[in-house]
């Protein structure tokens, strides 16, 4: 069983901030519009976050895309009541949408701020009603929706290291008798393939000979809160500061 | 056997007799304001939590703050009922039912806030069918519901023998339902020697069952934050310090309502300067008490000065939450002990000024511990959150505040307000142990 994990190099990384918009794109995250984005209702599974760092004259910045850190030892996942939120064989952590009730108790425990509450309706301005991606995520445990599929108001949702598509390119290689190239699996998160710095890497951290579990082995590789003990399966690489 | 009832406690039945403009007046009122409440309720539940002033990263607010609050406040009954009947405190009696009807009705709009808060309150049964029991909140579940069973029975037991009393006196002065009501719910008390053993029997179990039910529920509730990693939630001392805020906040809430009661039904006879200092008395020791828990916590975190944790203390103290912090302090320390610390503080008035400094306290207390943490999340990438509650919060606070109160008048004007056969019986302790002391004097002897 792999253990899927994300290297993302902050030396290479410019901070396009493409991977945010290939995010909401992919996974038919709403529109919140200026008012509510500015009240922080924004929903984005993907995000970069930063700022300058330092005192002046000493000042550098630091830019950190940020998705799900899917840790091996999620607070969020302890702290659910209803199990709408669970942690996969593979090691990916899955949102139930239609088993959650909105309790934000996930979002309470989750130090990386990953987790995003449906405020209200799902909205799209015209025409990009018209554009939805229309593949559906994995079935949950309970019969309910996940992944992509649009949420309705109330949940909490989340990144999902674009299951659906780790999915379906596991059937086709399996269909083809083959395991699934590094090159493959790299390119698979809709913001790894976006990603025009090529800064990010997606594969099994558990196979010491892949590209990611070699770069997570490295002297430049670091985890965000990385003393809070969450495991978290999002590994960044840079060079001092 | 008809049980009789002393002349002097006639008054105790009059507001269940008669009732007056007032009190419809009263009912209008409250009335208005919960049905402002449920619109506002009703829009949120079409249209979604955005009517709130919530958000990322404050996603918990005035909800979850009026759940505290309420669950805080019902820890009235569980002192006086449990605490004070375990301890023989004999000044207990006339209190004892309007407080434990505070706990019941506190505990049930305290219950109805999370339900409030829910992103699919359809969904709740959920919590039942597939509860995971390593979840906080399903410790709150289970104990919530523990709690208010048991603080239900406890309110009907000691109600028994008055039922009975109003079953026997009443007659055609009341509607033929509400006697139909008496009868069912005297459960054929006659008030022989074999039923009066068992009721003592079972209000003492009770007793010793619903002190750690109500220490464990406090604590649970603190653990919604404190079992997160959050900086300032994640702290051991949570607990104790949700329980001592609960004694008191309930112990405030029943001077309030004791006060009123006691003006509004003229019950000057029972409820005396002794109630007033002894709850006076103990308002000071757990504000003493309340000070030191909040020193001690703060201390540690600034001693510590570990920077996630100090963002936050430094928001309270001389940040944007210094107002509803140095509010606090004042309610519950400075006021209540500059009062309370005099005999003559301790009377009517000033125990009830205090009161009411307490409940606004306590209520800021809740609000400084949640709003502040929320708003500064551990990776400081993300900046400072802001959280303005809106009028729909503020209607729904209100229109719980109403139903509680309007739950109180209700209960009021159907049962007694006193417990008739505790007083009675209090007065027939003092009177054995006065005619002992009698006997006592007149051999010049110890008596066997
Ligand atoms: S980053 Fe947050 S949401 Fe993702 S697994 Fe970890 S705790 Fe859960
Ligand atoms: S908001 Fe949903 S996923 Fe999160 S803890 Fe509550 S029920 Fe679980």
């Amino acid at each position: 069983m792999p253990r899927w994990g994300m290297i993302i190099d902050l030396d290479k990384c410019t901070a396009c901030q493409a991977c945010t918009v290939a995010c909401l794109a992919e996974n038919n995250v709403p529109f919140a519009g200026p008012e509510e984005t500015s009240m922080g209702r924004a929903i984005l599974w993907h995000e970069v976050i930063g700022g300058i760092e330092g005192e002046y004259p000493d000042l550098w910045a630091t830019f950190i895309p940020r998705p799900c850190m899917h840790c091996d030892n999620p607070p969020c996942i302890k702290v659910c009541p209803v199990g709408a939120t669970y942690r996969r064989e593979d090691g990916l952590v899955m949102q139930d949408y239609d088993q959650c009730i909105g309790c934000r108790m996930c979002i309470v425990a989750c130090p990386y701020e990953v987790r995003y509450f449906n405020w209200r309706n799902p909205q799209w301005p015209e025409p990009m009603d018209q554009y939805l991606n229309p593949d559906q995520g994995p079935p949950q445990p309970t019969g309910g929706r996940g992944g992509p599929d649009v949420r309705p108001r109330g949940v909490v949702e989340k990144c999902t290291f674009c299951v659906h598509r780790l999915e379906k390119a596991e059937r086709k290689a399996q269909q083809e008798y083959r395991e699934m190239s590094e090159q493959e699996l790299t390119l698979l998160p809709a913001c790894n393939q976006t990603c025009p710095a090529s800064a990010r890497y997606f594969g099994d951290l558990d196979n010491p000979k892949s590209t990611v579990s070699r770069l997570a082995r490295g002297a430049r590789a670091f985890r965000l809160l990385e003393d809070l003990g969450t495991e978290p399966k999002v590994i960044y690489l840079k060079e001092g500061r | 056997m008809a049980r009789v009832i002393a002349e002097q406690d006639m008054i105790l039945l009059q507001p269940i007799m008669r009732t007056g403009l007032r009190f419809y007046l009263l009912v209008a009122a409250l009335l208005a304001v919960i049905t402002w409440g449920f619109s506002t309720y009703y829009r949120q539940l079409t249209e979604g939590l955005w009517v709130t002033g919530l958000n990322r990263p404050v996603v918990w607010g005035l909800y979850i703050i009026n759940f505290v609050f309420f669950i805080g406040i019902s820890y009235a009954g569980t002192l006086t009922s449990a605490v004070l009947r375990v301890t023989q405190a004999e000044w207990r009696r006339p209190i004892t039912r309007v407080a434990e009807a505070i706990t019941l009705f506190a505990l049930l709009l305290g219950a109805s806030q999370v339900i409030i808060d829910l992103g699919r309150p359809d969904r709740m049964i959920k919590l039942i069918t597939h509860g995971r029991l390593q979840s906080p909140l399903l410790w709150d579940v289970g104990t919530l519901a523990m709690y208010m069973l048991g603080s239900l029975t406890y309110l009907y037991l000691p109600l028994i023998p008055d039922v009975a009393i109003l079953r026997d006196h009443l007659g055609t002065q009341v509607p033929a339902w509400r006697r139909r009501l008496y009868q069912i719910l005297s459960l054929g008390w006659q008030g022989n020697a074999e039923q009066r053993r068992r009721l003592e029997k079972g209000i003492n179990i009770m007793a010793v069952f619903i002190i750690p039910v109500a220490v464990l529920a406090h604590a649970v509730v603190s653990w919604i934050f404190g079992m997160t990693l959050r900086p300032m939630w994640h702290s051991t001392i949570l607990g104790p310090y949700f329980l001592l805020g609960a004694i008191f906040s309930g112990t405030a809430t029943l001077v309030i309502a004791m006060t009123i009661m006691r003006q509004v039904l003229h019950l000057e006879a029972y409820i005396t300067i002794k109630q007033y200092n002894y709850l006076g008395l103990l308002l000071l020791v757990m504000s003493l008490f309340w000070f030191y828990f909040t020193g001690a916590e703060y201390l540690t975190t600034f001693y510590g000065d570990l920077p996630d944790e100090m963002t936050v203390l430094l928001s309270k103290l001389v940040g944007e939450f210094s107002w509803p912090f140095w509010a606090m302090i004042l309610c519950n320390f400075v006021v209540p002990v500059s009062i309370l610390i005099w005999k003559r503080g301790r009377g009517v008035v000033g125990t009830f000024i205090s009161g009411v400094a307490i409940n606004i306290g306590m209520w800021l207390e809740r609000f400084t511990i949640v709003v502040p943490t929320l708003t500064r999340p551990r990776l400081t990438f993300y900046g400072i959150g802001i959280y303005r509650p809106t009028l729909t919060e503020w209607g729904l606070f209100a229109s719980s505040a109403a139903m509680f109160v309007l739950l109180l008048a209700l209960f009021l004007k159907l049962f007694p307000a006193v417990s008739i056969w505790e007083v009675e019986e209090g007065r027939e302790i003092v009177a054995a142990k006065q005619a002992v002391a009698s006997i006592a004097a007149s051999s010049e002897g110890p008596v066997r």
